[in-house]
């Protein structure tokens, strides 16, 4: 079994049992979701015109408060020093928890985005359309929340500094993804999204590693 | 598959001029050493003297000062070193086999998952317990398995013998034993003997 697929395994059945998996993200994007009608009156025209960038919002949320202690368990029990003298290079270990934050929370939180989308008046036939398209932006958001989540490891109560580095970095497919989400030249959309998505999952691990080699000092 | 197997290539090491520091502190400067195939190394000094920091530099997560740290007739030291830290690197949630299957995954181990079944060291009974349910000196002996699921040459052992029972101990003295017999080089820092006799004791911050 190669070093990545152990830790996937691992990080998979971590993130599935002890932490609850996504019942809390999804908790709270959903929760979020709920509010936004409440808070904005059933005015269907308005909540149309405003859902679907709002279900990206709670996503990007959502995701973001699964990230402080991806590497700072780690960081804290010792098995930051293990990763290091893996056969695997550190940035396929850090790849490898990152494909499992995306099966473990990501997936989940983007299917959930469908019924999401449908309770804020968006067409139903949209909101296949509205999954696909979290899903590819769970992979640029979970790639970008790597590299906050490793420079932040040793950082009690880091949370709120992870927001502050990797929300500016949430905008691209936010941008993107919101625009998709309410029909707008879904093609071009969807390209750009991938390109982010693809770009986040490629350097994130590269720069998280290095962030972690420091911190393991 | 229990024990390591033989070193032939007889793995060495040469520590030349080191000086290491944390937080802005100078914890040692000058040392010098050098250890060759089947030694064992005990490293002494007072709490804070530095001997975590040597252990940390050595496996090449700290990043010297000054001097170098020289390996020889090792492939990648990465690939040629055990860690065993202060912290056990352990997740309470996750069971003993799921520690050991990752472990032999985590280091390349190319064997069976049979060998899992060949723990050891008291834990056989508790393979399917997780880690939260063992007790302190029990998850030092799972941490100590590291050192038996993947043979490495040079292992780093930091106070290994903590919360270990007379038994617990035993088993590791015969563990470093065995290991400097098959060609590895062992450096524990300890304050009690662990057993073996060493081949040379560094004093650090004296």
């Amino acid at each position: 079994m190669s070093a990545f697929i152990a830790t996937f395994r691992r990080d998979l059945a971590l993130m599935w049992g002890a932490a609850g998996g996504a019942v809390a993200p999804l908790g709270f994007f959903l929760g979020a979701t709920v509010l936004v009608p409440l808070a904005m009156g059933p005015e269907r025209a308005l909540l149309q015109s405003a859902g679907p960038p709002l279900v990206w919002i709670a996503a990007a949320l959502a995701v973001l408060v699964t990230l402080e202690r991806l590497f700072q368990a780690d960081l804290e029990d010792g098995s930051l020093d293990q990763m290091l003298l893996s056969s695997a290079p550190l940035e396929v270990l850090v790849l490898a928890k990152g494909a499992a934050l995306w099966i473990a929370i990501g997936l989940p939180l983007a299917i959930a985005g469908a019924p999401a989308a449908i309770a804020l008046q968006a067409p139903p036939e949209r909101a296949l359309l509205v999954a696909a398209s979290l899903a590819l932006g769970m992979a640029a958001f979970i790639g970008v929340g790597l590299v906050g989540a490793a420079v932040t490891a040793g950082v009690k109560r880091g949370g709120v500094v992870i927001a502050l580095i990797v929300l500016p970095f949430f905008a691209p497919p936010i941008i993107f993804g919101s625009a998709l989400a309410s029909g707008q030249d879904v093609g071009a959309a969807l390209l750009i999204l991938a390109g982010c998505a693809l770009g986040a999952c490629a350097l994130g691990p590269i720069a998280a590693a290095a962030a972690l080699r420091v911190q393991s000092e | 598959m229990g024990g390591p197997g033989p070193f032939q290539d007889k793995p060495s090491l040469r520590v030349e001029g080191l000086s290491l520091s944390r937080g802005g502190r100078v914890l040692f400067e000058g040392l010098s050493f050098s250890a060759s195939t089947g030694a064992y190394i005990e490293v002494r000094g007072p709490n804070g003297a530095g001997k975590t920091s040597l252990l940390r530099a050595l496996a090449g997560f700290l990043k010297p000062r000054a001097g170098k740290i020289v390996y020889d007739n090792v492939a990648e030291p990465p690939l040629a070193i055990h860690f065993i830290g202060h912290a056990n690197a352990l997740k309470r949630e996750a069971s003993v086999r799921t520690h050991l299957r990752y472990w032999s995954g985590l280091f390349g181990v190319t064997g069976s998952a049979d060998s899992i079944d060949d723990v050891g060291f008291g834990l056989i009974e508790r393979a399917d317990l997780p880690v939260r349910a063992l007790s302190q000196g029990q998850a030092r002996r799972l941490a100590l398995m590291r050192l038996r699921i993947a043979p490495r040459p040079i292992w780093l052992l930091d106070e290994p013998a903590a919360a270990l029972d007379a038994d617990g101990k035993e088993m590791l003295g015969d563990l470093i034993e065995s290991h400097r017999l098959h060609g590895g080089i062992v450096i524990a820092a300890v304050h009690e003997p662990l057993g073996p006799t060493p081949a040379q004791t560094i004093t650090v911050g004296a």
